[in-house]
């Protein structure tokens, strides 16, 4: 259970551009749930993400995962238990290490990393066992250097990486956002695939209502730091995207893509 | 020949130092100043040790040991203190400069007798009268080796892996749940770790210890790293240590052939800055410059 309580946080307190982003914001996500989140930007979705991962401070309120208050815990100490996928997929995979080196590097994290082979070329079988069902053909690429893929190619095999080891959350900040439809459709699928596997709890961010409405069993929209609309189990699944659509325009925000 | 010979030497040692300069300046994207202090500190450490009769081969491990707490600190004031990298540089070197005159109890401190690593009575029993002269430059060669194994080792470990990760990456180190900044510190250990002990092996090789002998050492570990790493990039086979070793030598080929032309040693400074800059330019490291000079 991840629970936001009362969370208030200020941008440029006592400047000019002072934003009031949250007032007393709060919500709960119950055990594997799998919530899309969408919004207009600065909607508050992507801070909302920072606030739970510890990449930014929040100014009150508190941020509990089952019940242990981890509002001043560092942002390190938070992502022992927390994957992310980020919409930038250079920031999921380290571009000079190959395939085999950054999933070896995936695959201990929550053990130490000592002065013990790096590569672990043990698992490596097991490695091109996930890669293969993408058909992106990296499984042929172990010793290619990351930096020679594609943004998608880099996107999926950072979302194997951020899940590979157990993790409570999942977070994703508008991970399909920044890859052309197709690939958008392989590493959505692949999300899908992941979180049911693992049941694992996700907080999806997209900027694509379609995915919002087919994928995850809640949907929350979020206006400015607030969730205007919040539907899950029945009332979530009869939902369609004009829905969706008709309740964007009633808060009279641009549509994203 | 016997110019060969010496850079070699010069070139093996400088080589140690850049290894250690590539830690921080092509990893950890961290211009680490703390090098013009922590060269001489090995220097004044052997210097030292060696005046006062003990026995070279343990300057050695104690250099390597001081130029790591050295470099931690530098690590400390970065990391935990929030001082931007450069400045976290300054502040260790000027503050070596005197932590250096301490050391060696006088800015300049010979040791034209006493025996050195390259020059003792277990060595000289090895080593055939005949390569008397090549003698420096084999040890020299032999430890600069052993320094460029155990590193390339070093970097195919876990830990060695998180190193790489956090200079590339260092996102995904948090997203690991490690924590970034442990990680930067410990980088900056062990390159200066290095760089201390290239500077023992300085003392050793020159036979005298100066408090003015580490200004500009970061311009010629960098130098080397430059063009090693821009001569050798398309070269997959070689590894980075290799030509990082490759640059240190040729750098020194380079200034050697200056003074060779005609220019004194007391332009040397000039001759290293100018060539520094050629480097620069002809390797079109663009970016670096920029973050340079705005630093």
């Amino acid at each position: 259970m991840l629970e936001l309580k009362n969370i208030s946080k200020t941008f440029n307190a006592g400047t000019v551009n002072e934003l009031v982003l949250f007032k007393n914001f709060s919500l709960s996500i119950g055990d594997g749930e799998f919530v899309s989140v969408v919004g207009s930007n600065g909607s508050g979705k992507t801070s909302m993400l920072n606030i739970i991962c510890g990449s930014i401070d929040i100014d009150s309120g508190a941020v509990v995962i089952n019940g242990e208050d981890i509002s001043r815990q560092k942002d390190y100490l938070r992502h022992r238990r927390i994957g992310r996928v980020f919409q930038d997929p250079a920031k999921g995979t380290c571009p000079d290490m190959t395939i085999l080196e950054n999933m070896s590097l995936a695959d201990n994290k929550g053990k130490p990393y000592s002065l013990t082979k790096g590569s672990n070329r043990e698992r490596k079988e097991y490695y091109q066992s996930l890669l293969a069902p993408l058909g992106l053909g990296l499984e042929e690429k172990m010793d290619v250097k990351v930096r020679t893929l594609s943004g998608g190619q880099r996107q999926a095999l950072a979302l194997l990486m951020s899940t590979m080891t157990p993790i409570d959350f999942l977070i994703l900040d508008e991970h399909t956002a920044a890859l052309d439809p197709k690939t958008a459709e392989i590493i959505m699928q692949l999300t899908d695939r992941i979180v049911k596997e693992k049941k694992v709890t996700t907080i999806m961010v997209t900027h694509n209502l379609r995915y919002a409405v087919e994928y995850g069993d809640r949907i929350l929209m979020m206006h400015e730091g607030k969730a205007v609309m919040d539907r899950s189990g029945e009332e979530k699944k009869n939902m369609d995207i004009r829905d969706v659509l008709q309740f964007f325009d009633e808060i009279s925000i641009e549509c994203g893509n | 020949m016997a110019l060969i010979i010496s850079v070699i030497e010069q070139g093996m040692i400088y080589a140690i130092m850049s290894l250690g300069v590539y830690i921080t300046y092509k990893i950890l994207d961290f211009p680490d100043l703390t090098v013009d202090g922590s060269f001489p500190l090995g220097a004044a450490i052997a210097a030292v040790m060696i005046a006062n009769g003990v026995p070279a081969i343990v300057t050695l491990p104690v250099c390597f040991l001081a130029g790591g707490f050295v470099g931690y600190l530098t690590g400390l004031i970065h990391v935990k203190l929030h001082v931007r990298d450069l400045l976290s540089g300054i502040i260790m070197m000027t503050a070596l400069y005197t932590v250096n005159l301490r050391i060696a109890g006088k800015a300049n401190l010979p040791i034209y007798t006493d025996p050195t690593i390259f020059d003792n009575d277990f060595v000289n029993g090895i080593f055939p009268e005949a390569l008397r002269d090549y003698q420096a430059a084999i040890i020299l060669i032999i430890i600069t080796v052993i320094v460029k194994l155990l590193l390339d080792w070093y970097m195919k470990t876990k830990s060695g892996f998180l190193l790489r990760a956090v200079g590339d990456n260092d996102t995904l180190v948090t997203s690991l749940g490690i924590d970034k900044g442990r990680i930067r510190i410990i980088g900056l250990t062990l390159a200066n770790a290095l760089v201390t002990l290239g500077g023992c092996l300085y003392a050793q090789q020159q036979r005298y210890f100066d408090v003015t002998m580490g200004t500009g050492t970061v311009v010629i570990g960098l130098a080397s790293v430059i063009i090693g790493t821009s001569l050798f990039r398309k070269v997959t086979l070689i590894n980075v240590t290799t030509s990082v070793i490759v640059g240190s030598l040729l750098y020194k080929a380079c200034v050697a052939a200056a003074i060779r032309l005609g220019l004194a040693a007391t332009d040397l400074k000039l001759v290293t800055a100018i060539l520094f800059l050629v480097i620069l330019v002809l390797s079109m490291d663009k970016k670096r410059k920029v973050a340079g000079a705005d630093a």
